[in-house]
């Protein structure tokens, strides 16, 4: 077990190293984020609910996830990569862990910026908001990084990863936009942890067959 | 007489309804030396990249005994990270295979093959021979128990190439690897060859 989060920890470290020196992916994911909430702030309407807001606010984050997984694993297809990694790892679902650490720490770090925005613009979040950023934003990364896996290996990668993500980060905005504006907010955040264990325990037995043939 | 290291009986391996290898059979002894050649759409990549499990055969059987993590491959890409050094991507393949003494072993492949000086830099900033020399470095790493090799002088100069040949009669003369290398110069691997595969275009 040492080893396997050992190989995880290796990978995640890689993809942050590599972000380090390239930056084109999470510096993308900020400027995006923030752009998109100046310019919901300037088009909602002056009368407007903080539910609509909160409604924009996950449209923002879910394309904003969507940004930084068409890039996720471009590095591995520049040179082959990611044969080396099938080949190298012990267990092949640890590639997969890492890309999700590695994607959720982007995501993470783009949120820090987001959020303060959000909440200058619009309405501050409280506790149980939070959380359903923090849950979902899991379950983004857990799903997001094996389709976008399935989807970098096809011609139409551009196309193909917002047609498999979309559907399935539905429930993820159906639960986040519920912990935010709804009365009972624990019964959305229940749902989204029953999302992302389902989605991750799937995600991670389903990896070693979208890299391998 | 050893059982064979691989044994491969009427391989076919198509995409789609295009056969790129077909009725391919051959055994290789352990220890053994075996030389794949043809011509350009031959299969010997395909066949390769069976070997290392890269890739599923259509029909026929692939029995290899060797589990996967001890095989070495060099193929038509470097398999490396662009953006990473040499040092960190060794590191990281290292780190991945578990090879003990992983800073001595990468430290002396790095002298053999004539990148220590430019351990530090970026991959993108080596030539194309360089990523070779580099390639070679991951696929030895780990001192694999199989050498898959698709066209290991491609991209190397006169010295390179030197160096991998060097590199290769020792690995055979050991005894205890067991290489196949897809070439286009099969004399350049003639006094270690135990076996030969010529590929036609299926």
């Amino acid at each position: 077990m040492s080893a396997y989060l050992g190989d995880v920890a290796a990978l995640a470290r890689k993809d942050l190293r590599l972000e380090l020196r390239a930056r084109d992916t999470l510096p993308a994911m900020v400027l995006f984020v923030v752009a998109t909430l100046v310019v919901f702030h300037f088009a909602l309407p002056g009368g407007a609910s903080d539910d609509a807001a909160y409604g924009l606010l996950w449209v923002a984050l879910v394309f904003t996830a969507l940004l930084g997984l068409g890039r996720s694993w471009v590095p591995e297809g520049e040179s082959g990569a990611l044969d080396g990694l099938v080949l190298a790892t012990s267990d092949r679902s640890a590639i997969w862990l890492g890309k999700v650490l590695a994607t959720l720490a982007f995501l993470g770090a783009a949120e820090i910026v987001a959020l303060p925005a959000f909440a200058l613009f619009f309405a501050p979040l409280d506790g149980p908001a939070l959380a359903g950023v923090a849950l979902a934003s899991v379950g983004i990364c857990a799903v997001g990084s094996l389709v976008s896996a399935m989807a970098a290996a096809a011609r139409g990668r551009e196309v193909l990863l917002p047609l498999l993500f979309l559907p399935l980060a539905i429930p993820l905005v159906v639960g986040g936009v519920g912990s935010s504006v709804s009365p009972e907010p624990a019964t959305y955040l229940a749902f989204l942890g029953l999302y992302d264990a389902v989605f991750a325990i799937l995600s991670w037995a389903a990896f070693e067959y979208v890299v391998t043939e | 007489m050893s059982a064979p290291l691989i044994r491969a009986d009427a391989l076919e391996k198509r995409y789609g309804t295009r056969a790129v290898l077909r009725d391919v059979s051959f055994g290789v002894e352990p220890g053994g030396v075996l030389v794949v050649t043809g011509p350009n759409g031959s299969g010997k990549t395909t066949l390769l990249r069976l070997l290392v499990g890269l890739a599923a055969p259509s029909r026929g059987s692939l029995e290899i005994a060797v589990d996967r993590r001890r095989i070495g491959f060099v193929g038509h890409e470097s398999l490396v990270y662009r953006d990473l050094t040499a040092l960190e991507n060794l590191d990281l393949y290292g780190r991945l295979y578990r090879v003990g003494e992983r800073r001595e072993r990468i430290g002396m492949l790095l002298e053999r093959f004539g990148l220590w000086e430019a351990r530090r830099l970026r991959v993108s900033a080596y030539s194309r021979g360089m990523t070779q020399r580099l390639a070679l470095c991951r696929a030895l790493l780990h001192q694999p128990e199989l050498v898959v090799l698709d066209e290991p002088h491609s991209a190397l100069d006169t010295e390179g190439a030197a160096l991998l040949d060097e590199e290769l009669t020792t690995l055979a003369a050991a005894g205890d690897h067991t290489l196949v290398v897809a070439t286009h110069e099969p004399g350049r691997l003639a006094a270690l060859t135990t076996g030969r595969l010529a590929l036609g275009v299926a």
